[in-house]
């Protein structure tokens, strides 16, 4: 039987990543920014599990369990700020959060 | 049972302070009276004395040689190697020491009762007392140097506190500054020489030294680089010795100190804490017999400061400065005994003087008190007839400082001046020294005498009353009458129960070769007539306050030197503290406000301008922080894979 | 190495790809949203692929289920107004220096992952071994309840922060109606 080499799976999580990074960074809509961001933790979730295979170590897939915690609680704080923000501008944009900048 | 020792006054400390500051302190309440605080701190330092009897007659059972009680209160300090445990000690040089001060010290509180009578605050003096009483036993009672080290900084804590007790004359207040910085530079020394015995020889607790000292000398003098340590141990503790027992050069706090209530005077500066410098040497005699340097150094301070105190306690006026360099000289008489070996005898003076001296001040607060606060000998005269109880017991103490048998002071004194002839450290001029002290002693002595209680009486009938004092200040001075008058028999030459006793601490000392003993007794005799001979000079000089005057006048330049002291805080001003003041302005404008300040002050315009430029990089756009993320991500997954080499 | 088979793989790794970018680049965030269910999809098969069954089946529960749901009330909430394409306002040179950067990065992992040195001595937990301790299931929850334990309770922890979190934002906008409304 044919077999994926690990690299392979690997470079396949990078790309992933990187798509969810690329759009990080062209994006303005805070909701798109978002779902990238939950992209970026699926690549790096996918590079655990790939790893806990390798190494015949159970501690990569507990740690993604972990991970899919930190990113429900992230996405919902993430989301609730967002929506008091939209509240408050009335803009999903992040071009109209620089209020900060003198 | 040696925690009891400290734990009463430390209760009565706790209990009059905290009674003080809580309740009395506030502006407007009402102070306690001396009555009931002086209760409580007298009968708090009674139960030490009798708790420091029980360990004394416990000691007196044990046999001779291994006669030790140790108490391991609790882990003091643990750092790296250092390991210390708070232990108390009592062997026969402590147990006397213990003695003297609590039982001093109770007499002194129960007169204090008295003295304190009509003070606005008793509550904090009888609370500072106990405190003073606490720290000193702790100091005698310390197993190891760093605990005598903390009595001996707690002593000068309470001593500073007790002389500024009247702290809103301003005088008084400097005068327990001096005190505190002198001893300050004292205590520099003490450290220094404690730092040394540990590196030296590894630890600080007394009998593991005399230990390690025992072993690695075994009897045999130290050479070289081990004789110079030894040396230069003794010496930094000698300077310690130097500002807490008033030697020259650092002795000038001690008369101005009389500037505290007469009480603390007597047991802080006559009978208690000034001679902790002789403990410290007798407790560390083992050391100091390795170093002949040091020995004679000690000697010659010793006796060069009986010598000069004396001088200027023939002129002074004030009764309390007349006692003051008195102490001085007597406390110099000590160390000279040490310094040529015979550390029992300096012991044995202690105990006597504390007897004598204690008694003397006491007598001299009595006449002050009765006096109304008049401390001018020249204005007194004929109190013989208005105070007689503290009269007779005046006298009993003149006679004893003059040295003249059977007093107590006679044994002690001539014991060291045999020392110091006969002994193989000491020499004619120390004894010679020692003699004509003792002289001027007796002369300086007789002229308070005589000025205080004989004569006609020159004070205003108009506005002074003399009138005896009360019982509960005159009792004490009974006790200590009998005391100064019958605690020579201690020490009777060849047959001396106290030297017997010390033994083990500090071993006997047998005269040089070729001293014939015979000579004792001729030098006794000389003494004897030296005393007689000052007292006699005395007499014939101011039976007749003119004459007296006349010689004033004739040699003016010379009293001119001794009224000021020889000029000393003068010359302390002039060379030291001027100097040290203007060194201190130099830096403070030269280096504190344009170095250091400039300095502090460059960092804040740094920041503010580096937040400035820092503040062009935050954008507020997310997506500019995503590409920051990404070329962190870069640097830090190269760094990971390459080492980005 | 991996016994998974590449047929299998290579579907579900093209639909996740396709998916992500469709996420990056559709105008409308309702569009996006069911692009990234189906990458979360894709993501659970080869989980399933690597014999993860748990985080498999996890990742549909919570991501294609509980974070998409989110998600989607989230779009309809806003409502927000005609969608567009914001890409459009990013400058040219910036997008070709994104997209340079990213295909950089990509050949950089692609060189370290086979670069890699081969895995080190496998561990206790090799496929063969999994399967004789009853599943990957069976085996990971007992790690949560004894190695993994203070962890796992802690995540209770944070999710009850996060819950305090989002109730303090929403009722601080219900607590002023006056200020609230006017903006709205």
């Amino acid at each position: 039987m044919q077999v994926v080499e690990p690299w392979v799976v690997l470079t396949f999580a990078a790309t992933i990543f990187l798509i969810g990074l690329g759009g990080l960074m062209l994006r303005r809509n805070i909701l798109v920014i978002l779902m990238c961001i939950e992209l970026m933790l699926n690549s790096v979730n996918l590079s655990f599990v790939t790893f806990s295979r390798m190494h015949g170590d159970m501690a990569g897939q507990v740690s993604v369990f972990f991970i899919i915690v930190v990113a429900a609680a992230e996405s919902a704080v993430g989301l609730g700020l967002l929506i008091a923000m939209f509240r408050t501008l009335r803009s999903v944009d992040t071009d109209d959060i620089r209020l900060l900048r003198e | 049972m040696l925690g009891l020792i400290l734990l009463f006054p430390l209760i009565g400390f706790l209990i009059n302070g905290l009674w003080y500051a809580v309740l009395q302190a506030p502006q407007g309440r009402k102070k306690a009276g001396s009555l009931a605080t002086g209760l409580v701190a007298s009968s708090a330092i009674f139960l030490s004395f009798a708790v420091g009897v029980v360990a004394f007659v416990q000691l007196a059972g044990m046999p001779e040689g291994a006669r030790v009680i140790e108490n391991n209160l609790f882990s003091w300090i643990k750092v790296g190697g250092l390991s210390l445990d708070f232990v108390l000690r009592v062997d026969p040089l402590s147990s006397l020491f213990v003695l003297v001060i609590a039982g001093i010290g109770t007499l002194i509180h129960v007169y204090s009762i008295g003295y304190m009578s009509h003070d606005e605050t008793p509550g904090r003096f009888f609370a500072y007392l106990n405190l003073f009483c606490f720290s000193m036993l702790v100091l005698v009672l310390g197993g190891a140097l760093p605990l005598l080290f903390l009595g001996w900084e707690g002593v000068g804590l309470c001593s500073y506190l007790l002389i500024g007790y009247w702290y809103q004359d301003i005088e008084k207040a400097k005068a327990g500054k001096k005190a505190f910085i002198a001893n300050r530079v004292g205590d520099l020394g003490f450290l220094l020489g404690m730092f040394l015995i540990y590196t030296t020889f590894g630890t600080m607790d007394f009998s593991a030294l005399r230990e390690v000292v025992v072993q690695r000398f075994g009897g045999m003098a130290p050479a070289g680089a081990e004789l110079a340590a030894v040396t230069g141990i003794c010496l930094l503790l000698f300077v310690g010795c130097t500002g807490k027992s008033a030697q020259i050069p650092l002795y000038v706090w001690l008369p101005d100190a009389m500037a505290g209530p007469t009480p603390v005077s007597a047991l802080i500066h006559a009978a208690t804490m000034v001679t902790s410098g002789i403990y410290l040497v007798a407790r560390l005699d083992f050391l100091y017999a390795l170093s002949p340097t040091a020995l004679e150094v000690m000697a010659w301070v010793g006796g060069l400061t009986a010598f000069v105190a004396a001088t200027i306690a023939v002129v002074q006026t004030d009764i309390k400065r007349v006692l003051a360099y008195s102490t001085v000289s007597q406390l110099g008489y000590m160390f000279l005994a040490c310094g040529v070996g015979a550390t029992g005898a300096g012991v044995f003076h202690v105990i006597t003087h504390a007897f004598f001296k204690a008694l003397l001040f006491l007598g001299a607060g009595s006449v002050i008190h009765g006096m109304h606060e008049e401390q001018d000998i020249l204005k007194m005269g004929g109190l013989k007839k208005h105070m007689p109880r503290t009269f007779l017991v005046v006298t009993v103490a003149w006679l004893a400082i003059c040295g003249l048998p059977p007093f107590s002071g006679f044994f002690s004194k001539d014991e060291i001046l045999w020392m110091a002839f006969a002994s193989n450290q000491g020499n004619r001029v120390l004894w010679a020294l020692g003699l004509l002290t003792a002289m001027m002693t007796a002369f300086y002595m007789t002229r308070m005498w005589i000025h205080t209680f004989m004569g006609s009486e020159r004070f205003d009938h108009h506005k002074v009353h003399p009138h005896e004092s009360p019982i509960v200040m005159v009792a004490p001075l009974y006790v200590l009458a009998v005391l100064s008058a019958a605690g020579g028999f201690m020490g009777v030459p060849h047959a001396s129960w106290l030297a017997h006793w010390l033994e083990p601490i500090v071993p006997h000392v047998v005269p040089a070769e070729g001293v014939n003993h015979s000579m004792e007794w001729v030098l006794m005799a000389v003494s004897v007539a030296v005393a007689l001979l000052g007292m006699f000079a005395a007499h014939r000089l101011f039976r007749d306050l003119r004459r007296p005057e006349a010689l004033k006048a004739r040699w003016a330049f010379i009293h001119k030197v001794l009224w000021n002291k020889w000029f000393v805080d003068e010359l302390y001003e002039g060379a030291l503290i001027r100097p040290i003041g203007r060194v201190s302005q130099a830096l403070w404008r030269g280096f504190d406000v344009a170095v250091i300040d400039r300095i502090v002050l460059g960092f804040g315009r740094a920041s503010e301008w580096s937040g400035q430029t820092l503040r062009l990089a935050q954008t507020g756009s997310l997506q500019a922080y995503a590409v920051f993320l990404l070329l962190g991500l870069v640097l830090t997954l190269g760094y990971m894979i390459y080492g980005l080499v | 190495m991996l016994s998974v088979s590449p047929v299998f793989f290579y579907l579900f790794a093209g639909l996740a790809i396709a998916c992500s970018l469709l996420v990056v680049f559709k105008k409308n965030p309702v569009s996006s949203a069911f692009s990234l269910v189906l990458v979360f999809f894709a993501f659970a098969g080869i989980y399933a692929l690597l014999d993860a069954h748990l985080i498999a089946a996890i990742q549909i529960l919570v991501y294609a289920g509980a974070v998409m749901v989110l998600f989607v009330f989230v779009i309809m909430l806003l409502n927000a107004d005609a969608p567009s394409l914001d890409i459009a306002r990013t400058s040219a040179a910036l997008k070709v220096a994104i997209l340079a950067g990213c295909l950089a990065m990509l050949a950089f992992f692609v060189v370290a992952f086979k670069r890699m040195s081969p895995p080190a001595p496998l561990g206790p937990y090799t496929a063969e071994a999994v399967e004789a301790a009853g599943g990957n299931t069976r085996v990971i929850s007992q790690l949560m309840f004894s190695e993994y334990v203070l962890p796992f309770e802690l995540t209770s922890v944070l999710l009850l922060a996060a819950i305090v979190a989002v109730v303090a934002i929403a009722m601080r906008n219900a607590k002023k109606p006056g200020s609230a409304g006017k903006e709205a």
